[in-house]
């Protein structure tokens, strides 16, 4: 029986999307209803799951070619895996509660949950895959459940952009993703982690070989995962609805690739190389993503950034070889900011869908569970202690403390960063007057959306208490090596809230105005530029040449062969194509007469 | 049961001509082609390496002809999707103003005449039942194409014909060159004389047989005849070139020039990996260009060509595999985005992309399982297309590799990775503008695709599903095909 754990896990949500495509695309609440059941389901299995020591399940295969190539579709059910599940069905099922709330006057509600459920099937998939070709199928699998969530209002242009965005930003990384398979195969003649593994000291004795296949794999996670430079889709993201933002584009899709980093850790760590640029990788995303969202207005893009820039952290963890202290960061993450995505679109939908923080303002009193809540998250994310997001972040900045220390520095500055930039968000939303009619008129948001948000709240505060974490993570062991790194994190961290509330307080518009922060270091022009030079430029060219050199010249060649043909063809009074189609059938017939038989 | 599936849709073809009812009688003909070759599928033992259900007649003594017809897994897998696709192709047949038998003629007559290409074996037959598809092919086009379709029909016939005659005086050098003793029509004896004929030869035969099938199949630089074929053609007619009849020049080369001209293929490999090349990224860039949804289906369609050679050209049982599903999966996902092409073009007048718009909102099933063939043939998992391009990578890739350096077949493999992410640019931008943002002003009036249309496409979508979540089911029965074409692979 609880060899079947894993797979009804698997299943449930993927029964769910297509019992609503099949059946029930015309009744939103029928729909809505069977995607919530079958999350909670989901994660009651994965609670029963964790609860057993159970590391098996039924192996099925996908391909098998051997002896070169066997894909088997098999669970890998370790300790990792099962915390992963863990977080993935939990906030997913409080995901799809809140959505109910959310979504409850929207015109594609089926469309919605039936992309939520399957959402939620791929993202299974990737934590459970044993195998690199199975991980890959889930890891495009949520690429397509992201684009079709993206753009879920796909009427609107700047959705239906956003959504081919994300699309083929991710479609670039898993390019070099596929590529890195390829090489790894090559070499060990598997797919399976485990017996890659195994193999592992072949490839270790090519270090050119393995440093390009690990930083291969590497660009896969940064694709899904967004890192610099493949950040770029991720704040377009948040065109799609809120609880899309919280639960794929905050808390679970975007640190896939963390994930994956850390189950393929055998191969990447192995790559000292490898591990010197994706430690760079991180840091680089961590300080950029900060410093941009000092200066965005719209409240989802601000967590968007934010989020950008946690991921920064983790993927520096993971270059710093530690999947442990990764996994923690993404653990308690996952909890605060899915938490401040629910917070922020209880804000959005109160408000009428305004996204401007400068259209906000004192709504502290009016949106009280909804302040309070908030208030929780922002302290675990800017690392004020005891909150989740303290012992998470000390774990890797104790972590770069004691490796390098201008990586350290840098970490340390983000930290600022980000409580600068969360106490902007703070100040501006909740204190001071409302700005607008809309503010002044807010309220708080019904009950199916605040449970969720009280419920976040715990985690979002306990999760990083050792005594809880253990339960169901291995914590990295640097962290009570170096007493001063909390120090400076903590102090790091006041200064940032301080200039905050010093800049931002009761004002009316915003004090600073940096336009290359604004603009966010003018990335998507610099993208737009290039592709429009080299992708468009080669088509057209490519088109024209096709045109005009390929087919006039070889239509003109060939017809001036079949001139001849033409002319004999009067000869017989027909020039109509029956009859030369009849013509060619006798020709081919009387030339296989003449040629073989005579 | 391979005679009826041959020629149930020629006799029912003639009968049509004779005046019986059309569309009734294509319908029914298709669907009892249909429900044989699942009969045929069902009950195929994939264990076992010769041809099955072989049935032989002698024709012609002197010469050595017989109409015989036999299976092995290649063919299974290629006689299901050409009924498949034919099923849907009829079904999908809009109400025709002019000569409508002689429509549904012509379609079973290409149906019947690629059913029986690949289902014969014996060489004689296996040309000219293909010869017998392509006429009707060129009429489809010529009396009822749309646009320019007196130019696109005179293009493809002087292409298509010019390779059908390249292609004979190979396979006839193919069969002059072989020892009298040997010399046979019969696939099964032609098999056991691979590698009898030498190496200098075998270089010659295997170019003329590439050219020639290459053509058929848009090979680069012969494929300016297939955009403005597809574009021209009714939906129906080119459902089936360019999901099924396109593909014989793909299987002749599996059957045929890679098995018994194993010296030739080694030989112009490296041609054949800057010519696929030429399909994936060059084709693909010019994809990109086109303005017009009939125009980039067809270019798109010319550069899925290229991984099935990628496949072939590996030379090895993985690569094989994937190219043989590639051809089916290809066929599935190509006909899904003609009918629903088809259908656009009928509801709004007019493919041009910037005239259309927000479709999804007038047309949602349209959008629904143009999406999904969207997703199919930009390789998305879940559909046939990536099992099969997974398996082409990874047969691809495997050729030649070591720790040291990366040679011809791995720099191929990546740059036609990079194809990939070149088709998900043109289709989602295309799904992009049509069905997605504001709706325009042409297509504001459209009516979605009606119930009594749908049934075909849900088979060809479950179909390519199918494929995707169980590639076994179908590389288990081709287990047989490939122990005589790479032994010891």
């Amino acid at each position: 029986m609880s060899s079947a754990l894993p797979w009804s896990i698997l299943l449930l949500p993927l029964a769910s999307a297509v019992v609503i495509l099949l059946f029930t695309l015309r009744s939103g609440r029928v729909s809505s209803f069977t995607s919530v059941l079958a999350a909670l389901a989901a994660f009651l299995c994965s609670w029963a799951l964790f609860t057993s020591e159970n590391t098996r399940a039924i192996e099925l295969t996908w391909i098998d070619l051997r002896p070169l190539l066997y894909v088997p579709l098999g669970f890998v059910i370790d300790g990792l895996s099962k915390t992963m599940l863990l977080v993935v069905t939990g906030v997913g099922a409080l995901i799809h509660v809140y959505s109910l709330g959310y979504m409850r006057n929207d015109a594609g509600k089926s469309r919605y949950f039936a992309s939520l459920s399957l959402f939620m099937f791929s993202m299974v998939g990737i934590v459970l895959s044993n195998n690199f070709v199975m991980m890959f199928i889930f890891w495009e699998l949520v690429g397509v459940s992201s684009y079709l969530l993206i753009g879920h209002w796909f009427e609107r242009d700047a959705a239906a952009e956003a959504a081919k965005k994300a699309f083929l930003t991710n479609r670039i990384g898993d390019f070099g993703f596929m590529i890195g398979i390829l090489m790894i195969w090559s070499a060990t003649g598997s797919v399976v982690f485990r017996e890659i593994a195994m193999q592992m000291p072949q490839i270790i004795a090519h270090p050119g070989f393995l440093t390009i296949a690990a930083l291969l794999v590497f660009c896969g996670a940064a694709g899904k995962s967004a890192q610099f430079p493949l950040h770029v889709w991720l704040p377009d993201a948040m065109e799609g609805p809120t609880p899309i933002s919280a639960l794929i584009h905050a808390a679970t899709m975007v640190a896939a690739g963390v994930y994956m980093l850390v189950r393929v850790g055998f191969l990447v760590q192995s790559s000292p190389a490898a591990l010197g640029v994706i430690v760079w990788i991180g840091t680089i995303t961590a300080v950029m993503a900060a410093l941009i969202a000092t200066q965005q207005s719209d409240i989802k893009r601000i967590l968007a950034y934010s989020t950008l820039s946690q991921l920064g952290y983790m993927v520096m963890a993971v270059g710093l070889a530690s999947g442990e202290a990764a996994m923690f960061h993404l653990f308690t993450h996952a909890f605060f900011k899915a938490l401040l995505f629910l917070g922020a679109g209880a804000i959005i939908i109160m408000l009428h869908h305004e996204q401007n923080i400068w259209n906000m303002g004192g709504l502290a009193g009016k949106l009280r569970v909804t302040f309070l809540t908030f208030l929780v998250g922002t302290l675990a994310l800017i690392g004020c202690p005891p909150f989740s997001g303290f012992w998470s972040k000390d774990a890797i900045l104790a972590l770069a403390y004691t490796r390098s220390m201008p990586i350290f520095v840098l970490g340390l500055f983000t930290a600022f960063l980000t409580a600068f930039y969360m106490t902007r968000l703070l100040v501006v939303v909740f204190l001071g007057k409302p700005r607008t009619d809309a503010a002044r008129s807010g309220r708080e948001a019904p009950i199916v959306m605040t449970v969720p948000l009280l419920l976040l709240a715990i985690p979002a505060f306990l999760a990083g208490f050792s005594f809880v974490a253990t339960r169901f993570l291995p914590l990295p062991q640097e962290k009570e090596a170096v007493a001063l790194v909390p120090v400076l994190a903590t102090l790091a961290m006041i200064a940032g809230v301080t200039l905050g509330v010093v800049l931002y307080r009761n004002r009316e518009r915003e004090p600073l105005n940096i336009a290359l922060l604004r603009k966010r270091f003018f990335f998507d022009e610099f993208y737009t530029w290039l592709i429009g030079v080299t992708q468009g430029t080669l088509a057209r060219l490519s088109d024209f040449f096709d045109h005009w050199i390929i087919d006039a010249g070889a239509v003109r060649g060939l017809s001036s062969a079949t001139w001849g043909i033409g002319a004999l063809l009067r000869l017989f009074q027909v020039g109509n194509l029956q009859a030369y189609s009849f013509l060619f059938g006798l020709g081919i017939v009387g030339l296989i007469y003449f040629t073989i038989f005579r | 049961m391979l005679l009826f599936i041959v020629f149930v849709p020629i006799a029912v073809a003639l009968l049509i001509l004779a005046g019986a009812p059309a569309r009734a009688s294509a319908v029914a003909a298709s669907g009892a082609v249909l429900l044989a070759t699942l009969l045929a599928f069902a009950g195929f033992d994939g264990g076992h390496a010769g041809y099955q259900l072989v049935t032989s007649r002698l024709v012609s003594a002197d010469w050595g002809i017989h109409l015989a017809f036999g299976i092995d897994g290649l063919s299974l897998i290629m006689l299901l999707l050409t009924s498949l696709v034919t099923f849907a192709a009829v079904w999908f047949t809009p109400s025709i103003p002019e000569h409508e038998n002689a429509f549904y003629a012509c379609l079973l007559l290409m149906a019947g005449g690629a059913l029986g290409a690949f289902a014969s074996i014996d060489l004689f037959f296996f040309y000219a039942f293909h010869e017998l598809a392509l006429i009707p092919t060129f009429l489809l086009i010529g009396i009822w194409g749309t646009g320019n379709r007196q130019t696109a029909a005179w293009k493809i016939t002087i292409y298509l014909a010019t390779g059908s005659f390249i292609l004979l005086i190979g396979l006839l050098l193919l069969y002059r060159s072989l020892p009298e003793a040997a010399r046979s029509f019969d696939f099964r004896l032609l098999q056991k004389t691979a590698g009898q004929i030498p190496a200098g030869m075998q270089h010659h035969i295997y170019l003329l047989l590439l050219i020639g099938f290459g053509i058929l199949i848009s090979l680069f630089p012969f494929h300016t005849w297939a955009p403005q074929a597809y574009a021209s053609a009714p939906a129906p007619a080119a459902m089936l070139h360019a999901g099924v009849l396109k593909k014989f020049g793909l299987y002749g080369l599996l059957r045929i020039a890679i098995p018994l001209l194993p010296e030739g293929a080694r030989y112009w490999t490296g041609l054949l990996l800057v010519l696929l090349l030429g399909n994936i990224i060059y084709v693909g860039l010019v994809t990109i260009a086109q303005k017009r949804l009939d125009w980039m289906l067809g270019y798109s369609s010319v550069m899925h060509m290229g991984y099935i050679f990628l496949g072939i050209a590996a030379g090895n049982i993985v690569g094989a595999n994937g190219a043989a599903l590639l051809m089916l999966a290809h066929g599935l996902s190509i006909a899904v985005l003609f009918a629903v092409a088809g259908e656009i073009r009928g509801r709004t007048g007019t493919l041009v992309f910037s005239d259309l718009g927000g479709l999804a909102k007038v047309m949602p099933f349209a959008g629904l399982v143009f999406g999904l063939a969207t997703f199919a043939a930009i390789g998305l998992p879940g559909f046939a297309n990536f099992s099969a391009e997974v398996m082409v990578f990874f047969g691809a890739f495997h050729v030649g590799a070591d720790l040291q350096h990366f040679h011809a077949f791995q720099v191929t493999t990546v740059l036609a990775l990079w194809g990939v992410v070149i088709s998900a640019v043109y289709m989602l931008r295309a799904y992009r503008t049509i069905f997605m943002g504001s709706a325009s002003e042409a297509s504001a009036s459209a009516t979605d695709i009606g119930t009594n249309l749908r049934p075909p496409i849900f088979l060809l979508v479950g179909a390519m599903l199918w494929v995707g979540f169980f590639p076994q089911s179908l590389v288990g029965r081709m287990q047989g095909s490939w122990r005589t074409s790479f032994p010891g692979k």
